[in-house]
């Protein structure tokens, strides 16, 4: 694990989709410095052969009949779009000049 | 006022569902302008709700198990046609279009609601402070924080706002400020309950739980709440018991283990201590067994939740893209860019600073070193627990390493703040249910919580101890008055 930098986190803020200033990246990057660094003590522990967690209580895989059903709410679901037209997001221009 | 002594008021005709709303909305009107526990109160509604309550009652109707208690819900758990905000700018104006499964079964259960609570901005935080619509004050000292990320929901019981509270718990977010704030906060073991509506934060540790003022209402909430849910594939599809009847089974031959690591913490302030270790022997006298018992990588709690908690964070977030519900910035050109700008300006600086640890954990060449050993360190932590519970039946340690800490204590250093959660998260990493009640009070007069955990679906175990101890020990009938908001 090595050290962060600026330009990890405006990397990284791009991944993430945040549209960040440079002011806010130098903070940021100072904090996720630390907060690594604090992290970096899971290095010091042995998992050698040390099965995943990935959920702390097991299921097994839990299946359904795969049913078309009717959303009852479909009306409201679209009118909660920040822009609607007819039964569509409208968004701005998808591909960049 | 305890919800059995409430229903029996209530079928006696001593007071109506109404006078026992209209006495909350009052109560509200009065410390809520100081304490901001509430972001929106739903007087109309709570009002109508109680009529029909005694308008059944005056039927004959038989009444439902929580018929007229009014609740607080923590705005992070989808409430149709009310506004669902997670404290965040992102959903300042979100009214779901349906319900949450643990609302919908108190409603169900004759429950009214009140309101809804606030917290820190998408439950990421330990004193409620990064609230984008401002912070909520500690009853029991207003220069405090109530503790996070449900504050807003302990604060209101603590106060007096409400009888009970629904909270969620992702690493100690129902327990800590439970124990700031003198109240039972209960987290159910993973997958007790379900987990739909309840907006994801860290779908792997979420856990939605009630807060309550004593022991056997957490019982009546959980008996409510708890139970398998098509909606939701993680909730366990397992018979709920009668967590009431569980209460009073004696307490000879229960074994309560002190976990060393949790005692011997550097940061854990003295009163703390000694108050948590007398409640151990409270619990002694009345039967129990006490072991000391070690779970080594209990310590390493914290940065391994460090690394799950905003990776699963991160990708649960990214449906927040201005395209199809939530705040949208004005202006931009191209898609990509309006969805950069309205998360950027959707999103307070914590929500973002876990979101780009997240990313950066998950993101090629760094995702063994980081996700995966994180995984791998969780297993070593349930792994501990595992062994502690072959010769434990329940496990007690502080709640909170300190009192409520002051507003403001920790802005400049999340790191900091993020070592508050040293004793509760474990319990979220192994899916362990456990419970935070109050054993006391520091020289300020804040109160402390004692924390139990037990096995995976033993909540029973939980509340019987609990339950034993708050008969015995009475400790809020002596609460001092100190500072405490009239």
């Amino acid at each position: 694990m090595s050290k962060i930098t600026a330009k990890d986190v405006r990397k990284v803020a791009q991944l993430a989709r945040l549209d960040l200033p440079d002011d806010q990246i130098a903070t940021y990057t100072e904090q996720l410095e630390k907060i690594l660094a604090y992290v970096a003590q899971l290095e010091e522990i042995d998992t050698a052969n040390v099965k995943p967690t990935t959920r702390a209580v097991e299921v097994v895989n839990v299946t359904r009949t795969d049913e078309v059903s009717a959303t009852p709410v479909r009306e409201e679901l679209l009118d909660l779009a920040p822009q609607r037209e007819g039964d569509f997001f409208r968004v701005p221009k998808i591909l960049a000049e | 006022m305890a919800i059995a002594e409430w229903r029996q008021q209530l079928k006696l005709g001593e007071v109506s569902a109404r006078e026992l709303t209209d006495h909350q909305l009052a109560r509200i009107a009065v410390v809520d302008p100081t304490l901001h526990a509430f972001l929106d109160i739903t007087a109309e509604r709570a009002r109508a709700d109680a009529d029909r309550i005694d308008e059944a009652l005056a039927a004959g109707e038989s009444l439902p198990p929580l018929a007229g208690v009014p609740l607080a819900i923590k705005d992070n758990l989808c409430t149709k046609g009310i506004r669902t905000t997670c404290s965040s700018r992102m959903l300042e104006t979100f009214v779901p279009p349906y319900e949450s499964t643990v609302t919908e079964r108190l409603w169900q259960a004759g429950a009214v609601l009140l309101g809804k609570t606030n917290l820190d901005e998408f439950a990421m935080g330990s004193s409620t402070e990064t609230s984008a619509f401002g912070a909520t004050s500690n009853p029991w000292d207003v220069s405090r924080v109530p503790g996070g990320s449900s504050g807003g929901s302990a604060a209101a019981v603590a106060a007096g706002e409400c009888m009970a509270a629904l909270g969620s718990d992702t690493g100690g977010s129902i327990r800590q400020p439970a124990s700031f704030c003198g109240v039972v906060g209960l987290k159910p073991t993973y997958g007790r309950v379900s987990r739909w509506g309840l907006v994801a934060f860290a779908s792997s540790l979420d856990q939605v739980g009630p807060f309550t003022t004593n022991v056997a209402d957490a019982a009546e909430l959980l008996q409510v709440i708890a139970g398998s849910d098509p909606r939701d594939s993680t909730c366990l599809n397992v018979a709920v018991p009668d967590y009431c009847a569980a209460l009073s089974q004696p307490m000879s031959g229960v074994r309560i283990g002190l976990i060393r690591e949790c005692f011997d913490q550097n940061g854990l302030d003295a009163q703390v201590k000694r108050t948590v270790l007398e409640a151990a022997e409270k619990l002694q006298s009345l039967g129990a067994e006490l072991v000391e018992v070690s779970c080594p990588r209990f310590s390493d709690g914290i940065a391994t939740y460090y690394v799950i908690a905003p990776s699963e964070a991160s990708a649960n977030l990214a449906r927040y893209d201005g395209v199809k519900y939530g705040y949208r910035a004005e202006g931009a050109d191209a898609l990509a860019a309006m969805t950069a700008r309205s998360r950027a300006e959707g999103f307070g600086s914590e929500v973002q600073r876990r979101i780009l640890i997240g990313t950066y954990a998950l993101s090629a060449g760094y995702m063994d070193a980081y996700y995966k050993k994180a995984q791998q360190v969780r297993t070593l932590i349930r792994q501990d627990f595992d062994a502690a519970f072959q010769t434990v039946d329940v496990l007690l340690t502080p709640t909170s390493p300190t009192t409520a800490f002051q507003v403001g204590a920790h802005a400049d250093d999340p790191l900091a703040m993020y070592l508050a959660d040293l004793l509760t998260i474990p319990a979220n990493l192994a899916g362990l249910p456990a419970i935070s009640l109050p054993c006391g009070f520091d020289d300020d007069g804040l109160p402390i919580g004692v924390q139990l955990i037990a096995n995976v679906l033993e909540e029973s175990r939980l509340l019987q101890v609990a339950f034993h101890y708050e008969q015995a020990a009475n400790v809020m009938a002596n609460h001092p008055q100190g500072n405490f908001i009239p």
